[in-house]
């Protein structure tokens, strides 16, 4: 499953990231990276972006980054 | 002679916060990101010496994307400073790390500045700043950017880096093998290049070299007066 697919409320646990160059080195640095836990816990009016907490912080990812983004549940 | 100090960290660490209560300047404080937008300088003295802070762009990462983290990235890889303090937000830690480690592998006088710390405390957070020091291999003091006498224990550490000889060693991550051994054949030649170059750290240059990255690239062929052949 990707990143986008994940409900509200829900945990998961990053798979792997299927991005490269700068968007990839970005992702990185925010944290996401193989085996860190993920949790979305709010969408904005239209779905998009959504805010997901990382690493004890919240950040906001657009559908085309997080669809990049393979996680388990 | 004035000795050059580099306050950096992620965004909204409390970076102007320490800033204003060692320079007692009054530079605008905010608790979002992105607040610091531009350098602000200001000066210090602490035993006898007189320290210039400088107060840099949060950022996340020295491999930027935004300008005022070029900003930073520039300040950080070339602006030569005696003494770098990286302010790290102790109620997430984890995520801190990531730009101290990109630091340590540039320079190697860093002082860790763990801050917030009555924020990690309310929070049930413990740190073990020793065992921290112990496995940086840098001075790590613990903050409450609100109490001057927290702070007077990073001048401490502060003064003590500024007065330590200057050494070449830098810390090396160990990548995988194959990385490990394309970084050792470019830092040979790169060794070659800089001969008698002011900047020793051979290492970084050649993983940056490495990652190819065509923004770091080009500043480091400004910054450091050198130039790379492009195939």
């Amino acid at each position: 499953m990707t990143l986008d697919k994940l409900e509200i409320n829900k945990c998961a646990t990053i798979k792997s990231l299927h991005c490269t160059g700068d968007l990839r080195r970005r992702l990185l640095d925010l944290g996401l990276v193989n085996g860190t836990n993920i949790k979305a816990i709010l969408k904005s009016p239209i779905g998009n972006p959504i805010a997901y907490e990382v690493r004890g912080t919240v950040i906001a990812l657009r559908k085309e980054d997080s669809k990049l983004i393979k996680i388990l549940n | 002679m004035i000795t050059l100090l580099l306050l950096l960290g992620n965004p909204n660490v409390g970076k102007s916060t320490i800033f204003n209560s060692l320079t007692g300047l009054h530079q605008h404080t905010g608790n979002w990101p992105g607040k610091t937008i531009s350098n602000a300088a200001g000066t210090a003295k602490f035993k006898g010496k007189d320290f210039l802070f400088v107060d840099i762009p949060g950022t996340y990462s020295i491999m930027s994307n935004s300008q005022e983290e070029e900003i930073a990235r520039d300040y950080i890889c070339f602006g030569n400073p005696d003494c770098t303090v990286v302010v790290v937000d102790s109620t997430c830690l984890e995520r801190n790390l990531n730009l101290v480690y990109q630091i340590l592998e540039i320079t190697n006088k860093v002082v860790l500045c763990v801050n917030l710390l009555d924020e990690a405390k309310k929070k049930g957070i413990e740190i073990d700043l020793d065992k921290l020091s112990f496995k940086l291999g840098i001075p790590v003091v613990g903050t409450i950017a609100r109490k001057k006498k927290t702070l007077n224990n990073l001048m401490n550490s502060i003064y003590d880096v500024c007065s330590s000889a200057i050494s070449d060693d830098y810390l090396h991550i160990d990548y995988p093998d194959t990385i490990n051994s394309a970084i050792n054949i470019i830092e040979d030649s790169v060794k070659v290049c800089f001969n008698n170059h002011y900047f020793k750290n051979y290492r970084w240059i050649a993983l940056k070299l490495l990652e190819g990255n065509d923004k770091i690239i080009s500043s480091i062929e400004n910054n450091l007066n050198i130039t790379f052949s492009r195939k």
